[in-house]
């Protein structure tokens, strides 16, 4: 469904990543993982056309994304949960939601895309004509991933959902990705929090500095000697 | 209370409520585009030639060429986009002031070239209404009532319609309106369209009450800045307030003093509260 073909990228003269290459099939759950400033969030915004990538291809259901701007390729069927959930914080719940019905063909269908998303978030529904802004970080993310799925994708992308979340509202996060899943949205997620990504995905990326170390299913990552040494501390 | 006094404050009222449309569409620029056009009240001047030219030159009859400049100014807006502003949305704001200051000059000389320096005035005639011993010009209570409707109308759109949404969004974080599906380049020109229209409405408003001449922009210009400044840059409601703050200024210093000296007071007020308040009367 999303290939990534030889993909480098940077900014000026610095390059965040080397010739990474990436495959996601319909309905899959991909994690790729990896520490601080390996180039997890470049990744993530070269594929929705935040950054262009300097070499490579990029392509999703056999069409060419590569020269696309950002709200081409939400258009083509990518939405994008950015990194910190970057929600409208002046703007109601309700208004966050409406902005990621922008798209013609989702303004078309917002009136059963809210109630879908209220039912799969019921705390929104008490919350939506709140600002966003004083949402807690838990409900926040509800409306980040609530905001995406407005746009009726076919494919989401997350960026980091636990960053600066408490433990607690972390297991939360989590359960809601796998909900997403079990929707049946195919889900490119980013993580630094191996040991729980692991637990939703079904194969990972490691990416170090830039390049792709490893890959495997959940269960070859989980047991791997280096990951296991490296990320987990066993 | 003074029966005078109260016309002043009433007069004060109804110059507010066009001062308040002229802050509404600065802000409304400044707050989405993040530019600040220093020439907005010469787009003012324009829409009132083109009412002046429609109606006086060619005949048309005042409602339709009243409408005629609306749609006019707001494609100088468009223009003004298109042709300054987008080429330097990327550069240092002080080279953004320069540009659009400098198309201040440009559209007075424009004008100049035109029309000449003289006064031209539409020679409609509103009548005066009479309220006991108060006087009250029909044209301001138009303008009035006109503004208040323009302003009601903005709120509408931005509170109301995904456009108007995507607009108060982008104000807030530029970078992720993309992954929102918004085409920010088409936001900025339909911004622009926008903020040129309430600069056309604004002409229709003040040729019923002043003449024409390539430098009127003056006279209503820098009061629109301090107002703007005084709510808030970007601050839609604070720009509101501020306008009926800064014409009771000007109205009740010009009955108790001289229209000069009001202004002079305007101008105090502004500074003095910039020092105390610098950013701005309603910020948080």
């Amino acid at each position: 469904m999303l290939s990534l073909r030889s993909i480098s990228a940077g900014y000026g003269s610095f390059r965040a990543l080397f010739d990474v290459s990436l495959e996601v099939a319909a309905g899959e759950a991909i994690g790729v993982v990896g520490p601080n400033g390996a180039g997890k969030s470049t990744l993530m915004r070269v594929i929705s056309g935040m950054l262009r990538a300097s070499s490579g291809e990029l392509s999703f259901e056999g069409r060419s994304l590569t020269r696309l701007p950002a709200h081409r390729i939400v258009e083509a069927g990518i939405a994008h949960v950015p990194e910190h959930r970057r929600l409208f914080a002046k703007l109601t719940v309700e208004e966050n939601l409406r902005i990621g019905a922008f798209l013609p063909q989702a303004r078309r269908h917002y009136a059963e895309r809210s109630e879908w998303v209220y039912a799969l978030f019921p705390r929104l529904l008490e919350r939506r004509r709140q600002l966003a802004g004083t949402l807690s970080g838990g409900e926040q993310q509800m409306v980040a991933i609530g905001r995406a799925l407005m746009s009726k994708p076919k494919m989401l992308l997350m960026d980091e959902p636990s960053a600066g979340l408490a433990p607690l509202v972390v297991e939360q996060v989590f359960a809601l990705v796998h909900r997403i899943r079990e929707e049946g949205f195919t889900v490119l997620i980013v993580e630094q929090n191996l040991r729980q990504v692991l637990e939703v995905v079904d194969r990972a990326y490691l990416l170090e500095v830039g390049r792709i170390r490893l890959s495997g299913s959940s269960a070859e990552l989980k047991d791997d000697p280096t990951i296991r040494q490296a990320y987990m501390g066993l | 209370m003074d029966i005078y006094l109260l016309e002043a404050v009433i007069n004060g009222i109804l110059l507010g409520g066009v001062l308040a449309l002229l802050a509404l569409g600065l802000n409304l620029i400044f707050g989405v585009i993040d530019v600040v056009w220093i020439c907005y009240a010469e787009l003012v001047m324009c829409g009132m030639y083109m009412i002046f030219w429609l109606h006086s030159f060619f005949g048309w009859p005042i409602l339709l060429a009243s409408f005629a400049a609306i749609l006019g100014v707001a494609g100088l807006g468009v223009l003004l986009h298109l042709l300054v502003i987008s080429p330097i949305l990327e550069s240092a704001p002080i080279n953004q002031l320069l540009a659009t200051g400098g198309m201040l000059f440009f559209l007075q000389s424009l004008a100049t070239l035109l029309f000449g320096t003289d006064f031209r005035n539409i020679g409609l005639r509103l009548p005066i209404i009479e309220l006991g011993d108060i006087f009250i010009s029909y044209s301001r209570l138009l303008a009035f009532g006109t503004a208040l409707i323009g302003a009601v109308a903005l709120y509408l759109f931005l509170s109301r319609t995904y456009l108007g949404i995507a607009m108060r969004a982008i104000a807030q974080d530029r970078e992720i309106m993309g992954l929102m599906g918004v085409d920010q380049r088409r936001i900025y020109l339909i911004t622009s369209a926008v903020g040129g229209a309430l600069a056309g409405l604004a002409a229709c408003l003040l040729v019923l009450q002043y003449d024409v001449h390539p430098f009127i922009g003056l006279s209503f210009g820098p009061i629109t800045f301090m107002i703007c400044v005084l709510g808030g840059l970007g601050n839609m409601i604070g720009g509101f307030v501020a306008a009926f703050v800064m014409s009771q200024i000007i109205a009740i210093g010009g009955y108790y003093f001289s229209i000069e000296i009001s202004y002079v007071l305007a101008f105090v007020f502004f500074i003095v509260l910039m020092l105390i308040r610098p950013q701005g009367l309603l910020a948080r």
